[in-house]
């Protein structure tokens, strides 16, 4: 699949200038034929630097995800709910497993992405700076986050690029419970008592923004968008999945009784869309400078895990070390 | 023979199993997201599933045996701290890598041998559930054991580290093998384990992990028992009231 | 920054008795037993194995994509190695 060792680009694959025109013709040819670009294929630089900037940065996202979930695995308030959550956080670090695997196959080690994320050069979805405050969080997080992140997925199994995309068809597959199972337990809490109807949304009112903001930035403010259509990495614009979820979500949340906090949210007939208010983008800007509710917490029990586990890494690297000097002895 | 102990015995019985192995992993959630690396944080997943998985089963059996309604979560959520009956050594907090380690390490063993008696056991439903379990404990015990050789015989500091919590631990691996009434009633009604010949048993197994770890293996000390009759570690109502939480706050409510 | 090295592994996985193995993705891992258990542990967390191999990636010996052509074109040639290629007068089966 996201094979490193046997896919890793070579430098052999240097291309003179002259060469490089027809090589590029004939890279973007076959993208547009839809054929897969493999990891030693021909391939231009920016192509690359693009990829592996979104894939580590999925798979941060998935790594970093685990937290505000695994907040509340230690209270889950039955043993069934506990099971499901911990096997979804469990997916989460797969599925950070998988991408890193992927953007591995570009000649990056996992290593140095880890490197750059424990830096804060690279980035991770701002979604998961959010406190998950109450049990109902859970649900709005399954529910709206996988919700959202299911939208952007979905088309990246068709990337271009081949091992990004077989990850993704992986990843989808896998995650295809965690939504349901978001949803299911806000449909359990607008179920019982009053409390725990406020508790589920009260949830929606605190998701329902960020999840939105987990598109990006709307179209004309968005620096990567054309050439990534044009390199069928992304398939549609962030403006189209956001309206996308938007129409999904909407009758998800009447049908269970919540409403949804925006006061300008409107079905328009014409259009078969719903219209809904502007995102507060000084907040999506903030969130992403660091200075969101969580920010700081999410690196430093990342750095943490990270330094308390080198002594372990280390010695099982000792260890292999010795015991393969006996082996050959 | 008289039926109505019998049942009784194995209704207990079948709730410590139940209590070690929820409470096990309830420790080890408490790891998820802070794993040395990628991998080991889907091992650990792993080994907490298999024992909610088990805790359930064994809860749900003892739900049955007792008669009186009770389901899974009422054993989990609405008994007291000193209603458990766990054994001390699974409660004991995570420390490093290398305490979660030895402390799994510890319990596998001696519960993988348990197991294997029990899926010859004269009560067929929980002769069920151990084969299933016994084959999930296998592969942790094995797991387990590579990563004490490692760690022992890797550097020098991990070799420190792990020395020290494989001392700390040593005093709550008493408390598997000191059988009470229980115990034998059991293996007497239902061709339980022989609680010395497991120890002999576990020690074997023990030592030559220790001896390829290139660990000392500790001297003979006083033990500290007591979960069994639910007197557990100072921490331990911590554990509970944080996993108890919901169900105490919010009580008889659907989830 | 962590300077260990754990190496990678490919892990190849036979998803029922009867099938081949088939490559599944890849491991890092300090020895060939922790690849074993990384590859079961990441990869059949679904029941999707019943055979597990691991092989360190640097083993393994791959083609070239820019030799490809020189490589596999001769092969699409040789039609008359598929069964389609040859004409059965109707009504004759089992062939």
């Amino acid at each position: 699949m996201y094979t490193q060792g046997l896919d890793q680009k070579s430098a052999e694959n240097e291309t003179s200038m002259a060469d490089e025109g027809v090589a590029a013709a004939s890279f973007q040819a076959r993208v547009d034929a839809e054929e897969k670009i493999e990891a030693k294929d021909w391939m231009p630089e920016a192509y690359r630097r693009t990829l592996i900037r979104q894939i580590s940065q999925h798979a941060h996202s998935e790594i970093i995800g685990m937290q505000p979930e695994g907040n509340w695995l230690t209270r889950a308030p039955t043993l069934r709910r506990k099971s499901i959550l911990l096997a979804k956080v469990q997916d989460e670090a797969g599925h950070g497993h998988y991408l890193y695997g992927a953007a591995e196959t570009l000649g990056i080690s996992r290593d140095e992405m880890v490197g750059d994320l424990l830096s804060g050069k690279a980035k991770y979805s701002s979604i998961f700076n959010y406190p998950t405050l109450t049990w109902a969080d859970i649900g709005a997080v399954g529910w709206l986050v996988d919700g959202a992140a299911i939208m952007n997925q979905i088309p990246l199994c068709r990337c271009s690029y081949g091992p990004y995309s077989r990850a993704m068809v992986r990843v989808c597959k896998e995650e295809s419970f965690h939504q349901r199972q978001g949803y299911e337990i806000m449909v359990e809490l607008t179920r019982g008592s009053d409390e725990q109807k406020a508790m589920a949304q009260d949830a929606l009112n605190r998701w329902w923004w960020p999840s939105l903001m987990m598109f990006g930035p709307s179209d004309i403010n968005s620096s990567h968008s054309a050439q990534s259509m044009a390199w069928k990495i992304k398939r549609f614009s962030n403006d189209e999945l956001r309206q996308k979820f938007v129409d999904v979500t909407v009758p998800q949340a009447t049908a269970i009784g919540l409403h949804v906090p925006d006061v300008d949210l409107q079905y328009n007939e014409e259009t078969e869309h719903y219209s809904f208010g502007e995102i507060d983008w000084q907040e999506f800007q903030n969130v992403l400078a660091g200075n969101g509710q969580c920010n700081r917490e999410r690196m430093q029990t990342r750095r943490q895990a990270h330094d308390n586990g080198r002594w372990v890494r280390e010695a099982a690297a000792a260890y292999a070390k010795k015991h393969s000097n006996r082996a050959a002895a | 023979m008289n039926i109505a102990t019998d049942k009784n015995v194995l209704l207990e019985y079948v709730l410590r199993l139940g209590d070690n192995g929820l409470i096990l992993a309830q420790r080890l959630i408490e790891l998820v997201a802070h794993g040395p690396e990628l991998e080991e944080e889907l091992a650990n997943a792993n080994f907490s599933l298999d024992y909610l998985g088990q805790a359930r089963l064994f809860y749900s059996y003892a739900g049955e045996l007792e008669g009186k309604g009770r389901v899974e979560d009422d054993f989990a959520f609405m008994r007291s701290d000193r209603e458990f009956c766990n054994v001390q050594l699974v409660e004991q907090p995570n420390g490093h890598f290398g305490g979660t380690v030895a402390r799994s390490f510890f319990f596998d063993t001696f519960y993988q041998l348990q197991l294997e008696v029990l899926t010859n056991c004269r009560d067929a439903h929980l002769a069920g559930i151990a084969v299933r379990a016994v084959r999930e404990i296998q592969y942790h015990q094995r797991h387990n054991s590579q990563w004490m050789i490692r760690l022992g015989d890797g550097t020098d500091e991990s070799h420190r580290c792990l020395q020290e919590s494989v001392d700390s631990l040593w005093r709550y691996t008493g408390e598997l093998f000191a059988g009470d009434s229980i115990d034998d009633q059991f293996r007497d009604a239902f061709d339980g384990p022989d609680l010395s010949a497991l120890l002999a048993r576990w020690r074997e197994i023990v030592e030559s992990v220790f001896s390829e770890a290139t660990l000392d293996v500790p001297d003979d000390q006083w033990m500290i028992e007591g979960g069994r009759d639910g007197r557990h570690s100072e921490h331990f109502g911590s554990l509970i009231a944080e996993m108890q939480t919901m169900q105490r706050s919010y009580p008889g409510q659907q989830w | 920054m962590t300077n260990y090295d754990w190496p990678l592994y490919e892990v190849f996985i036979r998803t029922k008795a009867g099938l081949s193995h088939r490559h599944a993705g890849s491991v890092h891992a300090a020895d060939d037993e922790m690849a074993l258990n990384h590859a079961h542990d990441v990869y059949t967390r679904r029941n999707e194995g019943v055979s597990i191999w691991v092989v360190r990636s640097s083993e393994i010996v791959a083609s070239d994509p820019a030799e490809s052509d020189a490589f596999f074109e001769p092969a699409k040639d040789k039609i008359y190695r598929h069964p389609t290629f040859y004409e059965i007068p109707d009504g004759v089966e089992n062939i």
